[in-house]
């Protein structure tokens, strides 16, 4: 009864969708109050219906209903309470309709948080985003129904995949949606802009918080993704360049590009044609993820069960949705010229110099993530692109946007002059290559990979610090509190996460250049010398877990004599699967972890233990973090929560960022 | 509407022309780099007389299949009824390549066991399994510990490999032959070679 | 989903391959209670094999290459690298071997080629037609930023003109000026 309520709601929540799309957008170019009006009632009540679908999904995972084929499929009886929770959005169906949820969040947020937007620009914005959700439910429920039953129902579920059974799984998906689906919020304002002929700085001030927010959630739903793949699957890599992984980087990339080309238009009423351009461009991606992930076009380790029926329904949708507005921006655009001047040396110049690098790292990383189907596709062979053509590529794109992205902020909004940048950063770039070598060297390490990660890093840090005392120095006299609180949050933000690329460099560099492995074969009472450690093998008990069998080994890790950690890395069998499964034990520092995983055991009794030194690893995630946070800041910004429309780009040039 | 702001829109358009027509192919299948070159020489014994070997030369002179099986393999059960009528018909012979029998099996432990333990299990668990379901082959090798699987660029099984007069790979099969393109695409292509030749 | 990203048969493997290669060797240090015995008796070999089947893929996997997948023909690969890295053959040469048999699909770096001509070339192409849309974008812009500090200079010079001569100042305010910041 239950799915069935469900499925219901879903289909309410359709109509409701419909009415959210149809009703606003042709109210809003005839100028009809009362039709635009529905656009807030129909977003919220859609809201509320998708809700109840996703409660009443969740509904079914808690009660193990195994008539339910979905649960069947990807649920147990044994599986403990947080991951039947997580059930519901491990598979296709109840992704989708995690991707609806989010999306009618996002919506809803949009009708409570911008009432200060003029009617009939948010109307377009409610209708924009109706439309994407018309087609995602209609999807679900033409092609993927979460509620199908299984008739008859099935005694015992086969249980969720045991790489799913992870607490980074539990938030990785809701945190990786909120972010690819709030760019849909981005593309909803650039696209009602599109449709009013508005594109000034307040359409910039308007769309630029939730541009923001997208990108902190989807920064950290890759950073939880990445850092679930480093501890789960048992050797510490924690990056592919998965076609998947790719499918979340690229409009991440794009995002980053965005959020800077809408500061600009925001304060100088630049780039207007390009910042729509981006918008389109970072939502479309995100569509196109969701595309390779589920179409089965490209084979990836983490797609769906894929299905060419789905593939084509979501290319219907992307020639649609993306088809359609890039016809409008075809049309509207070339209206858009103009806008503040700049010269050559401005920190326009910076920021738009690396949103086109940006934009190339992308496309490069659509290039390589869809080359070997373009050659399929014209039958010129198959072949295989990865992690060493992504790196080959990346690293030298990437390299010219973090030493612009440190300039940026030195230099003056419409016209600087050379000499007076060079001035104060020479000392600061100096010393980066001095400190890049210099570290390497200390580490015999000089491989050009771990030179120039260093350099960049050291370039990033010293340029921050120094661009934070100049700030602090300004208004000398004042007391430091007052010097602090006079500082923007948008300053913070922009600091914080510019910091935050530094330290992850830090992290990248150094986990792939002096990370160190060893394979034993340990039984009880063996000691092994590791890295400065010392591992002693205790031995190895077999237990019980509530839906898998373990092989548990435990391992005192200390150094020089004194215990450090008692690590208990697992070998496990999920029952329902028979699934092998490995969980690493770490113990985790600020300057490395140490990471010991259980391989086999071996026909003479021994284990096979692999040992692993990953320095630095942790700065990998704090960089991420301080990213994040850096978002949170600069959408924080009180100019954001001023209600009253403004729509001065002049006045604003004083705001720093 | 100027034409540099259609730019995207027709590189758009391009993707999805890539995406759909990708959506019609099978990612998984890789073609082979071995066709239209000489099958490589293996030197195997034989699973009916192990102390005799066979090699390519054997079959100079005539266009022949080399199936890739094992009794591990359940795809392999789906297409062993086409390949015994197959046989039947005598249109072509079929060379059986025995792979992996014992170590590709997922439920045997195969570490640590002899080499001769492994082949004489290899052995009868081979001809238990033709008894069973019926023998099309001239006569099967036994590819052990699956190196001549990899010469040939097995990945996996059930593949069929077609040779000619001269010994070389002219078509490969992955995955099961089925009536539907034994009839389409392999009897057309033994026809033509056999006349040919 | 295929889930093949154990470490098991990677580390399986190498132990059969002491085991085989080495004899009773290793199992004579195991079978000495104490120390851990390192499951290769050639570390640098072993590197170099991983190093090595990290940019091979794995054919029959999703998408993983041969050093992550414990899917047997992976492990056999895997095998096939170490013998003949041990037997003396170069990288390229391995590499060689493994694209005779299963083609340039191996090979997570694609060989440059006519067909990977736009795949290795176009992230410069992409570069070079970014960089030259900025420079024109740029230039553009500078020369308007000019043209507008002229006319602002001679908007201001009039504006002078006008406040010190007689006429009234009707038409252009001094303050219609940009404003710099």
């Amino acid at each position: 009864m239950i799915p069935e309520l469900g499925h219901f709601a879903l289909v309410l929540a359709l109509v409701l969708a419909l009415i959210q799309a149809v009703l606003p957008l042709v109210g809003a170019s005839r100028n009809n109050q009362s039709m635009m009006a529905v656009a807030r009632p129909a977003a919220q009540g859609q809201f509320v219906f998708v809700t109840f679908a996703f409660a009443c999904l969740t509904w079914a995972f808690i009660n193990s209903d195994f008539s339910v084929q979905l649960v069947a499929v990807n649920s147990n009886s044994d599986t403990p309470l947080m991951y039947k929770i997580t059930g519901v959005w491990g598979n296709h169906e109840g992704s989708l309709l995690l991707w609806a949820m989010s999306l009618s969040l996002w919506t809803v947020a949009v009708t409570v948080f911008s009432r200060h937007v003029p009617q009939v620009f948010l109307a377009r914005v409610l209708g924009v985003l109706g439309c994407i959700s018309v087609g995602f439910i209609a999807f679900m429920l033409v092609t993927s129904n979460p509620f199908d039953r299984l008739l008859p129902g099935a005694a015992e579920g086969r249980d969720l995949n045991p790489l799913l059974q992870d607490p980074g799984m539990i938030i990785h998906p809701p945190l990786l949606y909120m972010g690819y689906v709030g760019f849909s919020v981005a593309f909803a304002f650039a696209i009602s802009a599109l449709l009013s002929g508005r594109m000034d700085a307040a359409w910039a001030r308007w769309s630029r918080p939730w541009t923001i927010a997208a990108w902190v959630f989807l920064t950290a739903g890759i950073m939880v993704g990445s850092a679930w793949a480093y501890y789960e699957l048992g050797w510490g890599g924690w990056w592919f360049w998965d076609p998947v992984e790719n499918a979340s980087f690229m409009p991440w990339l794009l995002g980053t590009a965005l959020i800077h080309s809408l500061a600009v238009t925001e304060k100088r009423g630049a780039f207007r044609s390009w910042t729509v351009l981006l918008a389109i461009g970072a939502f479309s991606l995100s569509l196109l993820g969701t595309f390779l992930v589920r179409s089965g076009v490209i084979t990836s380790v983490h797609a769906f069960a894929t299905d060419p029926a789905r593939g084509m329904f979501i290319l219907a949708l992307l020639v649609l949705v993306i088809g359609v507005s890039l016809l409008l921006y075809a049309w509207r655009a070339p209206r858009l010229t103009g806008g503040g001047s700049f010269g050559l040396v401005s920190r326009e110049t910076t920021l738009l110099g690396n949103n086109v690098l940006l934009a190339v790292v992308s496309a490069s990383v659509l290039l390589g993530t869809l080359y070997p189907l373009f050659l399929d596709a014209l039958n010129l062979g198959k072949i295989s692109v990865g992690p060493p053509y992504f790196q080959a590529v990346f690293v030298p794109l990437m390299t010219p946007v973090v030493v612009l992205m440190m300039f940026g902020p030195y230099l003056r909004w419409k016209s600087d002059k050379v000499g007076t940048v060079v001035r104060r950063l020479a000392p600061a770039g100096i010393a980066s290559i001095a400190i890049g070598f210099g570290t390497a060297f200390a580490l015999d390490h000089l491989t050009w990979r771990t030179v120039l990660g260093l350099c960049l890093a050291a370039w990033v840090v010293l340029a921050s610090l120094q661009l934070l005392g100049g700030r602090l120095r300004e208004r000398a006299g004042a007391s430091m509190s007052s010097r602090l609180s006079a500082i923007p949050a948008a300053w913070w933000g922009m600091w914080t996460a510019h910091f935050g690329v530094g330290i992850f460099i830090i992290g990248v560099t150094l986990v792939g250049s002096i990370d160190a492995n060893l394979d034993l074969r340990m039984k009880a009472g063996d000691q092994a010398e590791f890295a400065g450690y010392s591992f002693s093998f205790k031995g190895v008990e077999r237990i019980a877990g509530p839906n898998y069998d373990a092989s548990r080994a435990t391992i005192d890790l200390s150094r020089d004599g004194k215990p450090v950690a008692v690590l208990e890395p697992e070998k496990r069998v999920y029952r329902a699967m028979g699934m092998p499964m490995t969980e690493a034990a770490l113990d985790i520092g600020p300057f490395r972890d140490v990471y010991v995983s259980l391989g086999e055991q071996l026909p003479e009794g021994d284990w096979v233990v692999s040992l692993h030194r990953k320095p630095f690893i942790s700065w990998i995630w704090a960089g991420c973090i301080l990213m994040a946070l850096g978002g949170i800041l600069a959408a924080a910004d009180r100019r954001y929560r001023r209600l009253a429309e403004r729509s001065a780009p002049a006045g604003a040039a004083q705001h720093a960022v | 509407m100027k034409a540099k702001f259609l730019v995207p829109l027709f590189l758009f358009l391009l993707l999805i022309g890539f995406l759909g027509f990708g959506l019609t192919l099978n990612p998984r299948e890789v073609p082979s780099p071995l066709i239209d070159k000489p099958a490589p020489d293996f030197s195997l014994a034989r699973l009916d007389q192990p102390e005799q070997r066979f090699g390519l030369e054997q079959m100079r002179g005539q266009v022949w299949l080399l199936n890739v099986w094992a009794s591990w393999c359940v795809a392999c059960r789906q297409e062993h009824p086409v390949l015994v009528k197959l046989a039947r018909s005598g249109v072509v012979p079929i060379v059986g390549l025995n792979y992996k029998e014992v170590r590709g099996d997922g439920e045997i432990d195969a570490r640590g066991m002899a080499l001769e333990t492994e082949t004489a299990q290899a052995i009868e668990r081979a001809r238990d399994w033709l008894t069973r379901h019926g023998n099309p082959y001239q006569l099967s090798v036994m590819d052990i510990d699956g190196r001549v699987g990899i010469d040939f660029g097995v990945y996996g099984v059930p593949e069929t490999f077609l040779i000619d007069q001269q010994g070389r790979i002219r078509y490969k099969q992955i995955g099961p032959v089925t009536a539907e393109n034994l009839e389409q695409v392999l009897m057309p292509k033994i026809k033509e070679l056999q006349r040919a030749g | 989903m295929q889930v093949e990203r154990f470490m098991s048969g990677r580390r399986l493997l190498a132990t059969l391959f002491a085991v085989c290669a080495f004899g009773g060797v290793a199992a004579v240090h195991a079978a000495e209670t104490g120390t851990a015995t390192p499951i290769v008796a050639d570390q640098a070999l072993e590197d170099e094999v991983q190093e090595l089947s990290h940019k091979l893929r794995c054919l029959v996997c999703q998408n993983q290459s041969i050093a992550e997948s414990h899917a047997p023909l992976a492990v056999d690969l895997r095998n096939q690298v170490r013998e003949q890295l041990a037997a003396g053959k170069s990288k390229n040469e391995v590499i060689d071997y493994l694209v005779e048999r299963y083609g340039d699909f191996v090979l997570y770096e694609p060989p440059f080629k006519t067909t990977t001509l736009l795949l290795w070339g176009g992230p410069a192409a992409l570069l070079l037609g970014g960089a030259s849309w900025l420079a024109f974008r740029l230039r553009r812009r500078a020369a308007e930023a000019a043209v507008q500090d002229q006319l602002s200079t001679a908007e201001r010079a009039r504006a002078r003109a006008l406040l010190a001569g007689d006429a009234p100042a009707t038409a252009d305010k001094p303050s219609a000026e940009e404003p710099r910041s």
